[in-house]
């Protein structure tokens, strides 16, 4: 569990590694009914002028928030979590998550802190980058 | 440039639409964590971060995907979503939508349209619990 006592402006929160496939994004699309067909019809994806099927924004926030409710744990939660969509996630490959506290700031009595969250591909390309907002419990 | 927004599209400009209702059944919520492959078993009991995308605002979104404009490839542009209480296993979500800005700028490869969304997500006791803002990019 984290405590607000205990995390430092500037550190780097623990990175998670996915690696989506096909079928994955087939999953995803029956979960959240998404079909449309760039993320599971490579053709269709081709023709629309990407480099091939590729993984949906929001799958990418998905892990973007795992990572963030990993290293949470029990005691913390998720206020705001953002994404911007900036290149391409292709599947068969890492998405590398990452994640550093750039604020912790109280307001309206909560111990909250600000943190930076950015996926790469493989090719250290910032696929998504955007930032969460988290709520912690305190040692008090 | 000409203008792709047409009057259909700003006909919808701040106009609510819904609510849409989706009840959230557990086999929900382990369907969208097996599929975000997110083994937490928390989520068995309550909806994982961005489980809002799964509760749609169709009547919105197939308008705008579907709009009668000459620009036919979409992506999404960015989603934000802040959260007020947790959504769980048994609550029933009504999920409202708004078209709030059309914004059109000359893309690389021709004309782009940003449309940017507003969700608000109420549970059964008409608690917001989240609310969400959504650009989609047509080009």
């Amino acid at each position: 569990m984290i405590y607000y006592e205990d995390i430092i402006e500037g550190a780097e929160i623990p990175a998670l590694v996915k690696y989506p496939t096909t079928m994955q994004l087939v999953k995803y699309a029956g979960a959240s009914g998404d079909f449309y067909q760039i993320h599971y019809d490579k053709d269709f994806a081709v023709a629309s002028g990407l480099p091939g099927v590729i993984v949906h924004g929001w799958l990418a926030l998905a892990f973007l928030g795992q990572m963030l409710t990993d290293w949470l744990g029990e005691g913390g939660t998720l206020v705001k979590l953002n994404g911007s969509y900036r290149g391409v996630n292709k599947v068969n490959e890492d998405i590398i998550c990452n994640g550093k506290i750039t604020k912790k700031y109280i307001e309206d009595g909560r111990n909250l802190a600000r943190v930076e969250i950015w996926a790469e591909n493989p090719g250290g390309v910032k696929t998504v980058t955007g930032f969460a907002v988290v709520a912690l419990p305190s040692r008090a | 440039m000409d203008s792709v927004i047409t009057e259909e599209l700003n006909s919808l400009l701040n106009v609510d639409f819904g609510p849409e209702v989706y009840e959230v059944e557990r086999g929900m919520l382990r369907k969208f964590a097996e599929a975000i492959d997110d083994p937490n078993p928390r989520w068995l009991v309550e909806a994982p971060p961005t489980f809002a995308a799964a509760l749609v605002p169709g009547q919105l979104l197939n308008k705008l995907f579907n709009a009668d404009i000459p620009l036919k490839r979409l992506l999404n542009g960015s989603s934000e979503l802040e959260y007020l209480k947790p959504i769980k296993a048994g609550d029933t979500i009504s999920v409202t939508a708004r078209l709030t800005r059309l914004r059109q700028v000359a893309g690389e490869q021709g004309p782009t349209l940003f449309m940017f969304t507003e969700v608000t997500y109420a549970n059964q006791s008409g608690e917001v619990v989240v609310k969400g803002k959504n650009n989609y990019i047509k080009y």
